[in-house]
């Protein structure tokens, strides 16, 4: 939405944040409006384009695998995971269930850690009025404390599973390239235990936060599972009766170019208007999905409604998200028997593998082609944050009036937190300006 | 250059330039150190951690990322003037990082055939490491940068000494950790020999090759090694390639080893036909 010249004697406001801060990646947000009116609402994405759909052609599965971990350094395994189901999709590998198992995990890892880091460190200070959880620690330090000791507890977890929780490098077409043994897990499950306590305080210190108005009726993207919270595997399902296999997603949706960003856009093709991926929109289509004490907890919130209409509660949803995480953790770890072999053999076949995973942030779709030497061809990758940017944009326009009577700078600080509450990452959003059209004349 | 008062705490920046961001979270990734740290540090600008936001002058920046688009190259210009000691961290910062494949590219060709609007074309032909550009007084390598290290370093910049970061090959990490050689063993092509440890050896230590992310050790005979990966395996010249042309690939003598033999779309040995791969135990490369 782009305005033009202030009309004489307007009363045009301009909220603006020229670099977003406490979020992953360099943004913009811009909300003008005049006359009570909204005449501009953006987010910008200003953070250099690396061009990963490019770098992978020409490469082998297994180093793609390594590359697009590459786009995210908080959701690594969100890559890497999408990428491997899309080649073992392609290839018809049939995976050890103690491997899938195992998957399970690593994921958990790391929506341990990524939930963690982003309630207490990049949004817990805005409900709190604080510019940093360093500046936070001052007054509640023992709250930081907890808050890291999760994030470790999670961070570990990866480091167990793939020697490292920033680009683990055990995730392989077939399998890992090896896997722990099972005393290896259970030293590790007094902290999960301990951290599963500390999240179930985390639902209830979120439920408590002072939520900003916010009232919309949301369009909710994620994947679904029979048996399970959707994390590698379900079909993708919407709040109005989409129903597709994980490797349809180009069937009803698609990416436009936005001229003033570095990122394109996901939209649906039925024209029914933006979507929003994440937790809250997780919640909203699996909540019976979730881990007993999970589900138990977001019903002792009484918060689900309002995580579905105000997208400043998404903060509670990440928190159940993360006892839920906690929780799956333990019960993996409880039932695990080492696979037979950690890799099991595959073959490379030419066509198109696609597939969509749950990353921390939301849906996260990957389509490669792969041509006769088992190399990519093309490469298509849709984060969560290039999906969720509409919505964001659209959320805009809701908030304003709910902050224009308050003072500028609060109003911007609102916003700020409103955007946040997405936990974009703009790294991710930002491999694009696809190349691959022009490239082929 | 003087910043600062005798006896204050160092004032920090963190910033970035092209990258994934995972570097700069390796500082908040050390839960256990991190309130300590802050108590010996006065952080003044992290945008990814806090909203107080400080231009500087800076004691220390730590700059993670790599020079890629027009505005970086005056940005690292001035940021630059702005501080005293400026550290470098990660692979992007100290090597151009993975995004630095696309500079074996015709770039202007590239871009004028890409784009249908040049002129909103943001990136430069090459993405380049810092050091490229201004005096680097440390670096931490790494794809991302190891919390040992960087406590290591943090540590010495505390107390004012020259910081114990060791310069050996990733082979002398599995030696002193008992790992057995998965090249030896397994004949998986590894980097080991040539490549910078750091990391403490994970890829080996998990089964498989390095992939060189630490970046090579000086005067690393890349050459030698390349001409044995060829010589013992089934591979061809641009499979050997592909196995320099990562993280640090455009570091020397990686950038070397890709340029003659191929490796990114867009570097020599780009087309030649063989049989697809196989997966599974140690048959894939």
């Amino acid at each position: 939405m782009h305005g033009t010249e202030v009309p004489k004697g307007a009363d045009e406001r301009l909220y603006e944040v020229t670099e977003l801060t406490r979020v992953e990646g360099e943004g913009s947000l811009r909300l003008r409006v005049r006359d009570g009116k909204v005449v501009e609402a953006s987010l910008g994405i200003f953070e250099t384009p690396r061009y990963f759909e490019q770098i992978v052609v020409g490469r082998t599965p297994d180093e793609v695998i390594d590359i697009v971990a590459r786009i995210c350094g908080i959701c690594p395994i969100a890559y890497q995971m999408s990428a491997v189901h899309a080649f073992e999709d392609l290839f018809g590998v049939a995976i050890d269930p103690a491997v899938r198992a195992l998957r399970r995990l690593l994921y958990c890892g790391e929506w341990i850690e990524s939930h963690a880091l982003h309630i207490y460190l990049l949004h817990a200070p805005d409900f709190l009025g604080y510019e940093s959880a360093i500046a936070m620690a001052a007054d509640h330090r023992e709250t930081v404390e907890k808050a890291l000791r999760m994030k470790k507890a999670g961070n570990h977890l990866i480091g167990i599973l793939g020697g490292r929780s920033v680009h683990p490098v055990s995730v392989r077409v077939g399998g890992f390239s090896r896997v722990p043994r099972r005393r290896e897990l259970e030293a590790h499950r007094p902290a999960l235990a301990e951290s599963l306590e500390l999240a179930k305080e985390t639902v209830r210190l979120t439920a408590s936060l002072p939520m900003p108005a916010f009232a919309r009726e949301p369009r909710v993207v994620s994947l679904r599972h029979p048996d399970e919270y959707p994390y590698n595997d379900g079909r993708i399902v919407s709040s109005d009766g989409l129903d597709l296999r994980p490797s349809d997603w180009g069937e009803a949706f698609e990416e436009s170019h936005v001229e003033r960003s570095n990122a394109l856009h996901a939209r649906a093709k039925d024209g029914k208007g933006v979507y929003l991926v994440g937790p809250a929109a997780r919640v909203v289509l699996a909540a019976d999905q979730l881990h007993p004490v999970a589900r138990e907890l977001l019903a002792e919130t009484g918060m689900a409604e309002l995580i579905r209409t105000n997208i400043y509660a998404s903060i509670v949803a990440r928190a159940v998200e993360l006892v839920h995480a906690l929780a799956e953790a333990i019960d993996i770890i409880d039932a695990y028997r080492p696979p037979a072999e950690p890799m099991v053999a595959w073959t490379s076949r030419p066509g198109v593998g696609a597939w969509a995973t749950e990353a921390p942030r939301g849906l996260l779709f990957h389509r490669y082609e792969v041509d006769e030497r088992g190399r990519v061809a093309a490469a298509q990758i849709v984060p969560p944050t290039s999906q969720n940017q509409a919505a964001i944009e659209r959320d805009l326009v809701v908030a304003a009036p709910n902050v224009i009577d308050l003072p500028q700078a609060e109003a911007t600080v609102r916003l700020e937190q409103m955007i946040r509450s997405y936990d974009p990452c703009i790294s991710c959003a930002t491999h694009f300006l696809d190349l691959r059209i022009e490239e082929e004349d | 250059m003087q910043h600062g008062q005798v006896g204050a705490h160092p004032r920090v920046g963190v910033v970035k330039f092209a990258s994934c961001d995972g570097c700069q979270l390796t500082i908040l990734n050390l839960e256990d150190e991190l309130l300590s740290v802050v108590e010996h540090f006065d952080i003044i600008d992290f945008p990814e951690a806090t909203s107080a936001r400080s231009a500087g002058p800076y004691d220390v920046l730590f700059v993670e990322g790599s020079v890629s688009e027009p505005a970086h190259l005056e940005r690292i210009v001035e940021l630059r003037k702005r501080c005293r000691t400026l550290v470098t961290i990660g692979a992007c910062a100290t090597a151009g990082g993975i995004q630095a494949l696309r500079n074996w590219g015709d770039h202007d060709a590239f871009r004028a055939s890409v784009y249908a609007h040049p002129e909103y074309i943001h990136t430069l032909a090459k993405s380049t490491p810092i050091a490229d550009h201004v005096q680097v007084d440390a670096e931490l390598r790494g794809c991302p940068i190891d919390p040992g290290q960087l406590v290591e370093l943090l540590t010495a910049l505390v107390t004012g000494r020259r910081p114990q970061l060791i310069d050996e090959a990733v082979c002398m990490e599995c030696k002193r950790r008992g790992v057995v050689c998965v090249m030896v063993g397994k004949g998986i092509p590894c980097l080991g020999q040539v490549t910078q440890t750091g990391c403490g050896a994970i890829c080996p230590r998990f089964g498989r090759g390095c992939y060189g992310c630490f970046g090579p050790r000086e005067q690393a005979n890349a050459a030698g090694l390349a001409r044995y990966f060829e010589a013992v395996g089934d591979r061809t010249t641009e499979d050997v390639g592909r196995l320099f042309a990562g993280f640090t690939a455009y570091s020397e003598p990686f950038r070397s080893m890709v340029s003659d033999l191929g490796g990114t779309r867009w570097a020599r040995g780009e087309g030649a036909v063989e049989a697809a791969p196989a997966g599974g135990g140690d048959a894939r490369n």
